[in-house]
């Protein structure tokens, strides 16, 4: 405990001075809730760490006054100047108490019961508790003063000095100082600058021979790479500093709790960014206490559930794919669904129906909700309501995520995964067509030196023990130890010019076999170098969106080197689809905005290119013209044994139904599919799908540059249009006109994604670039049936052009989704506070229509009436 | 100097972000607040960033930091510069990011504090007019004030 007691001073030290400015800044505004959560936040942490350092005058103090910030903050009592008064007295008691304990390493003797039964005064709304010490602030006594109870001085024996809390005596805590990560950036920073320098220096030392400065010189860079790697090393930690106080917490956990738990921990040398390991300690408390409390059922349940007596925590960490993973799990009962859902309803976090519609492990993300706590009484151990959303909030500061699954009966596992962003890597230097590349250790299994198969190969039909790369179709495979591998030419995949590559691949070059979760790959390189330590920096945002890259660095020798994404690869490739579930919510998290679309290059009657985006394809089809058949005069074909309408693309599609295969492109909506009759399917290419030029000619989009040629895009909304409207006939058409979406949007690029997606469903879409053209169509007295609008926007954002909506004019009860790249909880809570019925991230197509579908059908319920008036209106 | 005086003009509407480093790109004069210049070095050799857009030349270590190079003529739709002509970079620093435009030549700081930008040319085309933020005109010829907001944001 002792070692602990100087990083529990430091850090409640820490948080007594934020606390003072807290509850300082609330004073002033006395509404501000954010602030009294993290007064709140503070308290509970110092309450929290004494507990289990055994301090318990001080834990009745601060579990005191928590108590009374817990019943502002859920808003039961009013926040007063007399309240504030006792908080601030409540600190000063806390203050001494840990001044007590700095000076002399124990805690003071003494009781706080005068100061405590104040606070529980308080906390059970005698407002006389707060009227007391406002009339004390009266007679200008200063504030350091105040906390002495006019009635027991004796009780408090350590004098207060206001300065306490700046100035700090030195000896108790002499081991550690704090440098900010600020400082070591900037240090490092130097110290690669340091190493630059000292290779240029090498170099032109080596001009000259024997030379008076190579002996200083050669000790000068033995110290330059000493220094360098100590520089490295102050940023990383094992993960096991984070987790060293666990064993004891969860033992006095258990001792309370009267349970036996069983501490397991593995992947304690896993090494991490110093920053991230202190950001990680605070939820892994959390998270243990948790699991310990309201995971881990007591020996009597556990007997009675059939399971051994002893539950089990396991903590486990590990790199996986550029994060760094940690996982803390527990045997316990598992997280109570159902008692999750009353608590969501309870505190009108959703409704019923929509629980109905939400997944159980959907109903247990809930517990990542502010103040949401399933625990029925609060202890001192958790139950409050801070723990997870802390976690959550904690973990998301450093761009990592949490995912919680949990079986009834079985247990609970909360997975924390964390970005390498800060961490340093061992990564493999290797060169491509004269570039070098970083690809990072851990996903590298092993290297193969290999050369392509020449004619001599196949002319005499040697099977040498040298790896030799073979092709099927083109694609180049490796027989490795009688397994297949395949393999990506790296050179190919970053268009790097192909000047000399390809003579030097015929007398050898490498292969580097990669592992990505459960596939591996090889990547063709042309050469390899050393490993090097490095720094993952990340790129700029504006090449963020290039995903084979994972981040880039400076090299010792003091060039910039980008750094390979293994998964990004496998993705670009399509290595790693068909991998399941994990892996594919793994890509969704990490799918970043602007990024590239597919695109189905095709030709239909001119010889200009067509371009459709790939994700409205449902098929591709090579029909034989004599399964075509005509009947009433429209194409059809027997497809999945339905009929499928056929819509020629150019009227030459129809004339010159030769012999050949026809080439269909397979639309599907809902459980209408059609298909398009082209000429031919030249290619899938990944590009930016940015509409340079609108069009009137009808069925296209307008014209973008799709590999560096003019492309027309395919309007699909037009030409499922005309398949539904011939074959369903427009009187059976079960609406009379398609509903009316506008979308508001600033970005060409979102616009270009949104409309055909949309129109793909049949919506007919109008969109604007800005909020005010938006509003120029209300006062025009233009009616939609929803509205879409981005949130980030110039002039006017989407948060006031939402409040305009409801505020006035014709579209107060119009259904309006935000579109946004934000969804952080506290922007989906504005955005509803100002009026928004729904809020979804803009790159998800699925999520987009189903939420413009809900909006239609409750439109069309709710406001029916309303609409066929205006459209009287209108008509009349 | 050259900037004339602009009869009228209230000195309370004098802001700080009006003096200009200027720069040749092609034939155009361009200028971006000094305030928001970092460094103007020569253009070094660039470690090149495949898949990216063609105007993203390349990235460089300035000081321990890596910097993104754009080249301003071909982000301004303009033929590239002959190889091997020298060029040079004017850094920025953009959303904690430094980025490196580069320009054919870095010419002089120019203080507009006495003259008023006029708004683009109605008629001016993509993607100059997205580009700039403004005209000021000089004796001799117009200084084209970059919109580096825009100039670093690649849809």
């Amino acid at each position: 405990m002792e070692d602990l007691l100087p990083d529990f001073l430091l850090e409640t030290y820490e948080s007594l001075v934020q606390l003072d400015a807290q509850v300082v800044r609330l004073e002033r505004d006395l509404n501000d809730t954010s602030i009294l959560a993290t007064i709140f936040r503070h308290v509970h942490t110092i309450k929290g760490t004494c507990g289990f350092l055994g301090l318990s005058r001080l834990e009745k103090l601060a579990h005191a006054t928590e108590n009374v910030l817990d019943q502002h903050r859920n808003g039961i009592l009013p926040i007063t100047a007399g309240s504030i008064q006792l908080v601030l007295r409540a600190l000063d008691g806390i203050r001494a108490i840990v001044d007590g304990i700095h000076s002399t390493g124990l805690e003071p003797k003494g009781t706080d019961a005068v100061l405590i039964a104040e606070l529980s005064a308080g906390a059970e709304n005698k407002l006389s508790a707060f009227e007391r010490p406002t009339d004390v602030s009266n007679d200008d006594t200063p504030l350091a003063a105040v906390p002495v109870p006019a009635t027991a001085p004796s009780q408090i024996l350590i004098p207060l000095v206001a300065e306490v809390a700046t100035i700090l005596p030195p000896e108790p805590v002499a081991q550690t100082i704090r440098v900010s990560i600020k400082v070591l950036e900037s240090l490092m920073a130097l110290v690669s600058e340091l190493v630059l320098t000292r290779n240029q220096l090498l170099q032109v030392a080596r001009a000259h021979e024997n030379d008076l400065f190579a002996g200083p010189l050669q000790r000068l860079s033995h110290i330059t790479s000493d220094l360098q790697q100590g520089m490295i090393k102050t940023r990383m930690q094992p993960i096991s500093n984070a987790w060293s106080n666990l064993p004891r917490l969860v033992r006095d956990l258990a001792n309370e709790l009267g349970k036996k738990i069983e501490l397991v921990m593995l992947g304690g040398d896993t090494e991490l960014d110093r920053q991230i390991v202190e950001l990680i300690k605070d939820p892994l408390i959390h998270m243990v206490r948790n699991s310990a409390d309201h995971g881990i059922e007591n020996a009597i349940d556990r007997r009675a559930a059939g399971k051994p007596q002893q539950g089990h925590l396991r903590l486990n960490a590990y790199h996986e794919g550029g994060y760094v993973v940690i996982e803390v799990g527990d045997d316990g009962r598992g997280l109570l669904v159902d008692r999750i859902k009353a608590k969501i309803i309870s505190n009108r976090f959703a409704t019923e129906t929509e629980l109905a519609e939400m997944s159980d492990q959907q109903v247990q993300s809930f517990i990542f909700r502010a103040s949401f706590s399933t625990a029925a009484a609060v202890t001192a151990v958790s139950g409050r309501g801070v723990g997870m959303d802390v976690v959550k909030t904690n973990i998301e500061q450093i761009n990592g995520t949490i995912e919680v699954t949990s079986e009834s009966g079985k247990g609970t596992l909360f997975t924390v995964k964390i970005p390498l962003t800060l961490a340093i890597v061992s990564a493999l230097i290797v060169e491509v067509r004269g570039e070098r590349f970083a690809i990072p250790q851990i996903s590298v299994l092993e290297l193969v030196r290999a050369r392509t198969k020449g004619v001599d190969d196949l002319v005499a039909g040697r099977r040498t023990s040298e790896c030799v790369i073979e092709r099927i179709n083109k694609i180049p495979v490796l027989r490795l130890r009688d397994h297949l591998l395949p393999l990506v030419n790296l050179g190919d995949l970053l268009k790097l010019d192909d000047a000399n590559g390809r003579e030097a691949a015929a007398d050898g070059c490498y292969v580097v076999v990669i592992q990505v979760g459960a596939c591996k790959f090889g990547l063709i390189v042309d050469q390899v170098f050393d490993t090097e330590e490095i720094v993952v920096k990340p790129v700029a945002p504006i090449i963020r969106q290039i995903t084979v890259f994972g981040g880039n660095t400076i090299l010792g020798d003091g060039s910039v080197i980008m750094i390979i994404d293994p998964s990004g690869i496998a993705r670009a490739t399509g290595i790693g689809i068909g991998l399941g579930g994990a892996n594919a919510k793994g890509v969704a998290v990490e799918q970043t905005s602007k990024q590239k679309i597919s695109l189905l290059l095709i030709k239909a009657g001119d010889e200009y290119g067509k371009a459709v985006p790939l994700d409205l394809i449902s098929r591709l089809e090579s029909i034989k013209p004599e399964t075509i058949e005509y009947p009433g005069g429209q194409p059809m074909t027997q497809y999945r044994g339905k009929l499928m309408p056929l819509v020629a693309m150019s009227a030459a599609n129809l004339n010159q139904l030769s012999s050949d295969a026809q080439p269909v492109l397979v639309f599907a909506d809902g459980n209408r599919v059609m298909g398009l009759m082209v000429d031919e399917i030249v290619d899938v290419v990944e590009d930016w799908l940015h509409v340079e030029l609108s069009t009137d000619q009808p069925g296209f989009l307008g014209t973008a540059i799709v590999k560096g040629r003019a492309t027309n895009i395919l309007d699909t909304g037009y030409w499922l249009h005309r398949a539904f409207k011939d074959w369903f006939g427009a009187p059976a058409a079960h609406r009379s006109e398609p509903p009316q979406v506008l979308v508001v949007e600033d970005s060409q690029f979102f616009r270009s994604l949104i409309i055909p997606a949309l129109a793909a469903q049949g919506y007919h879409v109008t969109a604007v670039d800005s909020p005010v053209a938006a509003l120029a169509m209300r006062g025009a007295g233009r009616t939609f049936d929803v509205i879409l609008s981005d949130i980030e926007m110039p002039e006017m954002d989407g948060i006031e052009f939402v409040r305009d909506i409801r505020a006035q004019g014709a579209w107060t009860r119009l259904p309006v989704i935000a579109l946004t790249s934000l969804n952080s909880p506290k922007a989906v809570e504005q955005g509803r506070q100002a009026g928004f019925d729904d809020y979804i991230s803009k790159f998800d197509k699925t999520v987009l229509l189903d939420a413009v579908n809900k909006a239609l059908s409750f439109e069309r319920e709710a406001y029916v009436p309303e609409k066929a008036s205006a459209q009287q209106g209108t008509q009349s | 100097m050259i900037a004339t005086k602009a009869t009228g003009a209230n000195p309370n509407e004098r802001r700080s972000g009006s003096t200009f480093v200027t720069m040749r790109v092609g034939h155009q004069l361009c200028g971006i607040p000094v305030l928001s210049v970092r460094d103007i070095i020569e253009t070094q050799a660039m470690t090149r960033i495949p898949l990216a857009p063609q105007d993203i030349v390349g990235c460089l270590n300035l000081r321990g930091r890596v910097v993104t190079a754009i080249d301003l003529r071909l982000r301004l739709h303009l033929p590239p510069q002959n190889v091997g002509q020298a060029r040079m970079s004017v850094v920025v620093e953009h959303q904690d990011e430094l980025y490196s435009l580069v320009v054919d030549s870095v010419q002089e700081v120019i203080d507009f504090q006495d003259q008023c930008l006029e708004p683009n040319p109605p008629t001016l085309g993509s993607p100059w007019r997205e580009f700039s933020a403004g005209v000021f005109q000089l004796q001799a010829e117009l200084l084209m004030a970059l919109n580096i907001e825009r100039v670093l944001t690649f849809a």
